[in-house]
Parts: structure tokens; C-alpha cells; sequence
């Protein structure tokens, strides 16, 4: 039982990990709001089931198509919407939320729900650690979940275009001032953040039927990591991942599956009483905080 | 280069009647007087001259209205809301448990869930208020899903079968002319409290809020009361609708409640409540209409809320209102 929790409390935390990590990058690290991101992410699922089943191509260029289109449908979002509003924090939030509304509601209307709509795994078969099963898909999910993780933090500190995007949520005047195009970075910062969601959909969504629900839950987890987290700490992302992960894998043990979504409401509130700038944010600690 | 502008001027009769000089022709009196008369003459006569169905359309219209001004007071107060299901769902569920499992009368379980439940969203809500920027918006967005899921979960106050055989009002008329005087009174008072000095600081807490505790004044409670009042007013909403239902259950928390009354407000024109109230008037009845179209109705008011908020973010009212008091022409300028 101990085995069990441990092991897919931690391909749990891997997943919350994974599916924040896009989140984390638009909005933790650059500021940019994108509450359009549970939309992108479903995007991304029934956009590589389509062009695998209607256009029949084979799935690993497919999924890359449907990641390539989800980064496009983000800069699309960026330049069309969000750059008309940007700097006003209450259009931001409610355009970006619009736009995750109008994807997400199409796709239910157009009736994309039932078990027909599953992606492939990557690899059939599982592999057995101690007492329990494994399966392929599991490990290929925490392989490249932690290649991401490691693969993000090096990206945001070592190369120039993560130090932009650093630099833009510090302080944007300073960042024009040393030859940032503020406009561009963000754009591309929400293209990226759109893609890291579609990469964690093809991962993730082979666990089971890909449905519309699915995009409002990845939302809130991803918010619920990023605010555990802390803004701009990509350390901090992968923490508070662990920390929800392995307390819903808890109370999924104990109490139930419906409670596991409880868990990052309670983990959020809990958090802003007791350290509002999260876990390990230092990023404008006393700006949000009055 | 000579380019053209467009310069706006107070028209004549606008200049005149800001003055007490309004007084010395109809004329500007009817200027002065239509727009605040005009709602609430057609609110009052229209329950008596609508078939039943547009009848239940009007309720449900007044109903959003509310929830858009509830929106609509606590942007003025820096805080959006994007869950305004949560003072709807509460609200419902206060009053559904008060006449099912209390067996209080109709007229004693709304105030009563009115009051209680403000009381509970501005409790559920106080951890974000120490803070600025989205994250009020995050809890809000998370908080009605999250209540779903546990009614859901714990099965407590019927779980997904929800609460049925709620008292429904005594007569069709009164029902409609509760809630139209309901809409009316919310919306003048709200006008009326956003001027007043109280008013002015809630407005200041969104422009500067270091401003305003330098000046001794505990904005957490101003804040949390701000919440209170735009929760009643989202409860009572709640606590009508299921005496109209009969019924509450689990859709009280659904997203309609909270995208319907945002639209609305955009739509309309944030910070004035006439123009949620115009805006729930244009909406409402026009999904109304299109009712066909089902499940794309959710859709359709993301698509006008994106929409107002990149190309008209003043929204219709403003618009009107400029169209009503000023007038424009092109003139040359250098450049």
C-alpha cells in the first residue's frame, strides 16, 4: 500500500508538474495572464486525435502538428486579443478566460465527448518496480516531465530569451530600456507556454478518454501550482507539484477520488493565509502582497 | 500634414440642464428625467403586458442584471470576480435548505439567505483579500467548481440529486414584481453608493490602495464589507431562482451564472450598473431568442465578451451616453 502511494504519488506529482509547467512559464515567469490555458491544452488533445484519425497521420508526427498548432493558436491569441489589452490586469484576465471559454464550449457543442476520443500510448507493455505495475505511458510521462523541468530552468536562466522573459515580469521598463521588445517577448512567451500545454496533453491524455471537463481541472491545477509555487520560481512549481501530488494520491487512498480535487483549493487558501507570495517566490513579493 | 480629428462638445441642452436652469422648459426636464424613468416604467408595465413565458424571460433577465451589477460593484473595488456562480450557488442552497429541511416560509428564508450567504462567500473569500492582482480571480474561478465537487463528493444537501419540492411564490404577478423592484432599487443604490464618501473609498482602494491605508483606513474591512454587499445581492439572487425552480442542486454552481453576468457587464459598460442592467437586457432576451442554438450559448457570450473587451472596451452604455450628451465633428488639425 506504502509502495503503491509512493510510486503514484509520485507519477502524480510528475503530471501536476507537467501540466503547470506551461502555466508557469506565460504567467509565473513572464506575468502574462493566460487563463486560456486548459483550453490549449484540450486543444491540443482533440487536434492530434483529428489529424490522427481523419487525416490518418501516423501519431508521432501528428502530435507534433498539434503541438506546432496549439503554439500558433497562443501567438494567434497573443496578437489579436491579449496585445490590445495588455497592461490593463482586469481585461487581460477576462479576454484570455473568453477565449479558454469559447475553444472549450465549441468543442462540447460540436459533441467531442465518448470513449472513441483516446490518443495511443507511446508504447504498450509496463515494467514492474518492487510489487507494483507500471505501465510505459507512466514512465515516458515522468521521464519527460523531469527532462522538462530541468530542460525549463536552465532555459529561463541560462539562455537570453529566458532572461527576457525573467526580465519582462521584473520590470518592463527597465527591459525596453536594454533592448527587450516587451510586445514580442510576451508573445512569444504565451506561443511557448501553449506548446509546453500541448506536449503535457499528448503526454498525459492517453491515461484515458480526452474530454472537455479535463480543461477547466488542468486550470486549476495549474493556477494551484503556480500560486503554491511562488511567481517565477520554476524550483518552486516543481515543489508545490510534489506537495498536491502526493496529498491527493493521500486522500484518494483514504477518503475517495471525488476529495482529490478538494486538495488544491484547500492547499491554495491555506497558502495565501499563511505566505501569500508562495512557497519560494521572492519575484514582487511586495507588490502583491498589500 | 493636415490630418482630421474628431472633437467632441457637450451638446447646448446637456450645458443648460446640468444647472438648476433645467427647470425653464420641458423640454430639458424631459431631458433630464427620461433615462432614469424610462427603466422603471418598462420594468413596471412589462410584467403586466408579457405572456407567461417572456414572463419567466424578464425574471431571469432581471436576475442576471443583479449578478452583473454584484460583478460590477466589485470591480469598482479592484476585485474580478470570475465565479459569480459562488454568491448564486450559496445564496440558492441557504435558502433551498431554510423552506425544505427548516420549513421557514417563503418570505422569512430569502432575507434570511440573502444575509447569510454574503456572509459566507465574504468569509469563504477573505484569505485572498491581502492580496492584489489575479488572484482574486483565480479563487473566484475555482471556488464554485470546488463546492460543486463537494456537494457532489460528500452527498450532503441531496448530493446530485439536489433539494426538490422547494414553496414556489403564491402568484406569477408578484413573483415578477418582487424581483423587478428588487432589480430597480439594486440599481439606484448602487449609483447612489459609488458617489457617496463611502463609495469613494471603495473606488480609491482600486486606483491606490497604499494611498488609502496611509490614510488610517483598514482596507481588508472595507473590503470584506464590499464582499458582503456584492454577496447579498448574488445570494438573493440565488435564493429566488430556487423558489422559482422549486429545485436547487448542483447547476446553481454552473458557469452560466458566472459568464452570463461578466458579458453582461462588459457588454454593457463596467463601473456605471446602468450598463449591466442594459447589457442583461440586450443579452439575455437575444439568447433568449436564439434558444436553438442550446449549448453554443456559453459560446456566443465568451464571443461578445472577447469581443467588447478588445474593440468597444467602453461598452454600449458609455457609448450612449456619449451619443446622448455630446455631439461630434471632424476637424482639421496640424500635425
Amino acid at each position: 500500500m506504502l509502495e503503491v502511494a509512493l510510486i503514484y504519488g509520485f507519477i502524480n506529482s510528475v503530471i501536476l508538474a507537467l501540466t503547470a509547467l506551461g502555466f508557469s512559464l506565460t504567467f509565473g515567469i513572464s506575468g502574462v495572464s493566460n487563463f486560456a490555458y486548459g483550453a490549449m491544452y484540450i486543444f491540443a488533445g482533440y487536434a492530434s486525435w483529428l489529424l490522427l484519425n481523419k487525416l490518418a497521420i501516423p501519431f508521432f508526427l501528428a502530435a507534433s502538428i498539434a503541438v506546432f498548432l496549439t503554439a500558433l493558436l497562443g501567438a494567434a491569441m497573443y496578437r489579436f486579443v491579449l496585445l490590445r489589452v495588455r497592461g490593463l490586469v482586469i481585461s487581460e484576465v477576462i479576454a484570455t478566460f473568453g477565449v479558454g471559454l469559447i475553444i472549450l464550449e465549441l468543442f462540447r457543442y460540436l459533441g467531442f465527448s465518448g470513449f472513441e476520443y483516446t490518443l495511443p500510448v507511446f508504447s504498450d507493455g509496463s515494467l514492474l518496480i518492487g510489487n507494483t505495475y507500471v505501465d510505459y505511458q507512466r514512465i515516458w510521462i515522468v521521464g519527460v516531465g523531469l527532462f522538462l523541468a530541468v530542460g525549463l530552468y536552465l532555459f529561463i536562466h541560462h539562455t537570453k530569451l529566458g532572461l527576457a522573459f525573467r526580465g519582462i515580469a521584473q520590470d518592463e521598463h527597465t527591459a525596453l530600456s536594454l533592448g527587450i521588445n516587451s510586445d514580442r517577448i510576451a508573445g512569444i512567451s504565451v506561443a511557448f507556454g501553449s506548446g509546453l500545454a500541448a506536449v503535457a496533453a499528448i503526454l498525459i491524455l492517453p491515461r484515458g478518454t480526452i474530454s472537455v471537463n479535463d480543461g477547466y481541472d488542468v486550470l486549476i491545477n495549474a493556477m494551484a501550482v503556480c500560486i503554491i509555487g511562488g511567481l517565477g520560481s520554476s524550483v518552486g512549481v516543481v515543489l508545490a507539484s510534489f506537495l498536491i501530488g502526493y496529498a491527493q494520491i493521500t486522500t484518494d487512498i483514504l477518503s475517495g477520488p471525488h476529495w482529490k480535487m478538494i486538495i488544491s483549493l484547500i492547499a491554495i487558501l491555506l497558502i495565501l493565509v499563511v505566505k501569500p507570495s508562495g512557497l519560494l517566490g521572492k519575484q514582487k513579493e511586495l507588490e502583491e502582497r498589500i | 500634414m493636415k490630418q482630421r480629428r474628431k472633437e467632441r462638445i457637450d451638446r447646448g441642452i446637456k450645458a443648460r440642464s446640468d444647472d438648476v436652469f433645467s427647470l425653464n422648459s420641458f423640454r430639458e426636464m424631459l431631458y433630464v428625467a427620461v433615462p432614469p424613468i424610462a427603466p422603471v416604467l418598462l420594468l413596471i408595465i412589462l410584467p403586466l403586458v408579457l405572456p407567461s413565458y417572456w414572463q419567466k424571460v424578464l425574471i431571469s433577465t432581471c436576475i442576471f442584471a443583479l449578478l452583473a451589477m454584484s460583478w460590477d460593484f466589485l470591480v469598482c473595488v479592484g476585485m474580478v470576480s470570475l465565479g459569480q456562480a459562488l454568491f448564486f450557488g450559496v445564496g440558492a442552497y441557504v435558502a433551498g435548505i431554510l423552506n425544505k429541511l427548516v420549513g421557514l416560509p417563503i418570505w422569512v428564508d430569502i432575507p434570511i439567505a440573502t444575509v447569510l450567504g454574503g456572509a459566507i462567500c465574504a468569509v469563504l473569500l477573505t484569505p485572498v483579500l491581502r492580496l492584489r492582482g489575479v488572484y482574486f480571480s483565480m479563487v473566484t474561478l475555482v471556488l464554485p467548481l470546488m463546492l460543486e465537487r463537494i456537494v457532489e463528493a460528500s452527498g450532503m444537501f441531496g448530493g446530485t440529486e439536489g433539494i426538490s419540492g422547494i414553496k414556489p411564490f403564491p402568484n406569477p404577478l408578484v413573483e415578477s414584481y418582487v424581483i423587478v423592484f428588487i432589480t430597480l432599487f439594486a440599481l439606484f443604490a448602487f449609483r447612489r453608493l459609488v458617489t457617496t464618501d463611502y463609495g469613494l473609498v471603495l473606488k480609491a482602494i482600486k486606483d491606490n490602495d497604499r494611498a488609502v491605508m496611509s490614510v488610517g483606513i483598514n482596507i481588508y474591512w472595507m473590503k470584506a464589507q464590499a464582499l458582503f454587499i456584492a454577496g447579498c445581492v448574488g445570494a438573493f439572487c440565488g435564493a429566488f431562482m430556487t423558489h422559482v425552480y422549486g429545485f436547487v442542486g448542483m447547476p446553481s454552481f454552473a458557469l452560466d451564472f458566472s459568464i452570463l453576468p461578466l458579458s453582461a457587464a462588459v457588454v454593457g459598460g463596467m463601473g456605471t450598473f446602468a450598463g449591466s442592467f442594459v447589457g442583461a437586457f440586450i443579452l439575455v432576451p437575444f439568447s433568449e431568442a436564439l434558444r436553438g442554438i442550446g449549448g453554443l450559448r456559453i459560446v456566443l457570450y465568451s464571443f461578445f465578451l472577447v469581443l467588447f473587451i478588445v474593440a468597444l472596451p467602453e461598452g454600449i452604455f458609455h457609448y450612449i451616453q456619449r451619443k446622448y450628451q455630446q455631439f461630434e465633428r471632424w476637424v482639421e488639425v496640424d500635425k
